[in-house]
């Protein structure tokens, strides 16, 4: 027998499809011939194991397709996180009385915001502020300080001034990093710094001031590129309540802050951003938006004045459009963008890890 | 087949607590949806709020609620199989031992914030479906490298229970025994993959 008939009689046995007369001679050959034996014992096992793998497979796959049908009409629900022990026994007990205390608020507030803008004079059209941040005597006093402990050599010449602070991002790992246009206004030099303190020389390689896009390249002997970077850059819309992160220089330590997006056009209707809800402070301008999956979807440039939380961010697609201008200028030598994440399956806290590395300050120089 | 629901409903007092488990077993035993998607519905929302409430999510729920009846199942294949607790119990126990493990895996540990539910000793059984995912690894990994059409060929037979006659319409062989010379080659070439992958234990 060749290895091909053995295996095919060594299922027929197994499964009990053979006759006594077949069985008997099968049984024989195994007895005379240890080599016919020893096939017998790893198809045997082989078999064996494939009835289990397959057994398996079948019970998770009708596991699988029980769990989407009890989803499907309402019998398991999600769990909120937010809602635990405690506050969900007090969420069922008072979850009616919640509910009209809300309405009313709802209402109220419906209605005061209505009558102030009836009422109240017509506000001036700036109501968008521009998050870049001035750099206050006392922070500079201790961010200068900070530096000469750590900094061998700083990056900055005496006798300047550090007068804008924002947030950059890499976009390319050999050192192009994207910022706000309008964190770079009146610049003379610009100096960006990693989260551990590090400052590298950099020059503006692009604007759009239309855009409020804004190119850097990191020029400095000490950088070293890296291999890959963990986001990637999306070029595809997102979706109303989708949400999203940030990570940004408000102060001189990186901050995070996390949020949603609540529409999909910016101030006055502006259809090149998006509206977000999230804590963004002067410093976060030129921040990147990311998405759980780990793409940028956006960079911060601005927040309403007059409410809390309402920040705009340009749609990351123009970054693609500012670097296919730059090549028509011949501006963007070897400078690729990648749509590919890194980081889309872990979990938030290592996501932050791996990202805060390619997050940078900018400091402008006047 | 062709249980109804209801049929493992509490409403229904003449069946008892464990007489009732007894049935489900039964089911579970042979794969049947009915019953599986009846202990699935009393016990997913339990274990689910364990595994939220210790920095699990949605999805760690689903898995390990779903690894705890994997366990549940197999158990129930072993010869001398008894329960001797309620499912509600044993599948909690082992849900909880498979989480406690993962976290201490992912060294996100911190005491665990539970319910007070009775827990029973499962790490014998546990031991027994660790051995057995080694060895699923070792067969989904050689059916991975096997390449199509063998895989496909081999996953309607011996997954999806196809006969011969079936599976030659469907890959279009002209009759059933070239399907099976085939399926016979195929299972040459996974011995390759099987033993290059295998491990004794």
């Amino acid at each position: 027998m060749d290895q091909y008939q053995h295996i095919a009689a060594t299922e027929k046995f197994l499964r009990g499809e053979m006759s006594p007369d077949e069985c008997r001679v099968f049984e024989e050959t195994r007895r005379s011939n240890p080599a016919q034996d020893q096939l017998f014992v790893e198809h045997q096992l082989m078999l064996d194991r494939m009835v289990t793998y397959a057994e398996r497979k079948r019970v998770k796959a009708n596991l699988h397709d029980i769990h989407q049908t009890l989803q499907e009409s309402g019998d398991i629900q999600p769990l909120e996180k937010e809602v635990q022990g405690k506050l969900l026994e007090l969420w069922t007990r008072y979850r009616r009385v919640v509910g009209v205390a809300a309405s009313i608020a709802g209402v109220t507030a419906l209605l005061i915001s209505g009558i102030t803008a009836v009422f109240a004079p017509k506000a001036p059209i700036t109501v968008v502020e521009e998050l870049r941040r001035k750099v206050s005597r006392l922070e500079r006093q201790s961010s200068n300080q900070r530096a000469e402990i750590n900094a061998v050599r700083k990056k900055i010449e005496p006798g300047r001034e550090v007068s804008f602070g924002g947030t950059s991002f890499l976009i390319d790992a050999k050192g192009y990093l994207v910022t706000s246009a309008h964190v770079l206004t009146d610049a003379t030099g610009v100096v960006v710094q990693n989260h551990t303190g590090e400052e590298f020389r950099a020059t503006i390689v692009f604007a759009d001031i239309q855009r409020d896009l804004a190119i850097l390249k990191i020029e400095d002997d000490d950088f070293l590129p890296k291999s890959a970077l963990p986001y990637g850059i999306s070029r595809n819309g997102m979706e109303i309540a989708e949400p999203v992160f940030t990570l940004g220089y408000p102060k001189d330590e990186v901050v995070y802050g996390e949020g949603y997006l609540s529409a999909r056009s910016g101030a006055e209707g502006d259809t090149l951003s998006y509206q977000l809800s999230i804590s963004a402070n002067p410093g976060n301008s030129g921040g990147p938006v990311i998405n759980r999956k780990g793409e940028v979807i956006g960079i911060l440039n601005a927040r309403q004045a007059k409410a809390e939380g309402v920040v705009f961010a340009i749609r990351s697609l123009n970054i693609y459009r500012l670097v296919e201008e730059m090549k028509d200028q011949n501006l963007a030598k070897g400078l690729r963008l990648s749509a590919a994440s890194q980081i889309k399956g872990l979990d938030r806290i290592r996501q932050v890890r791996k990202i805060q590395d390619c997050i940078y300050m900018v400091k402008v120089l006047m | 087949m062709g249980y109804k629901s209801q049929r493992w409903g509490i409403k229904n007092r003449s069946v008892s607590r464990s007489d009732r488990d007894s049935l489900l077993l039964k089911g579970l035993a042979l794969n049947e949806k009915d019953a599986i998607h009846f202990i699935y519905k009393e016990n997913f929302s339990l274990v689910q709020t364990l595994i939220i409430r210790n920095n699990g999510t949605e999805d760690d729920a689903r898995d390990v609620f779903q690894e705890a009846l994997l366990v549940l199942y197999e158990k129930s294949q072993t010869d001398d199989f008894e329960l001797t607790c309620q499912i509600r119990t044993y599948l909690y126990s082992v849900a909880r031992r498979i989480w406690l493990k993962k976290l201490q895996y992912l060294k996100r540990f911190e005491s665990p914030d539970e319910d007070l539910v009775e827990t029973v000793s499962i790490e014998e059984d546990l031991e027994a479906h660790e051995k057995r995912t080694a060895q699923y690894g070792v067969m989904k990994a050689a059916m991975g490298r096997l390449g199509e059409p063998c895989k496909s060929l081999l996953e309607a037979f011996y997954v999806h229970q196809k006969s011969m006659v079936e599976i030659s319409a469907y890959f279009g062989y002209t009759n059933a025994d070239n399907a099976k010379t085939q399926k016979y080659k195929c299972l040459m070439r996974l011995k390759k993959l099987f033993f290059a992958e295998y491990k004794p234990q």
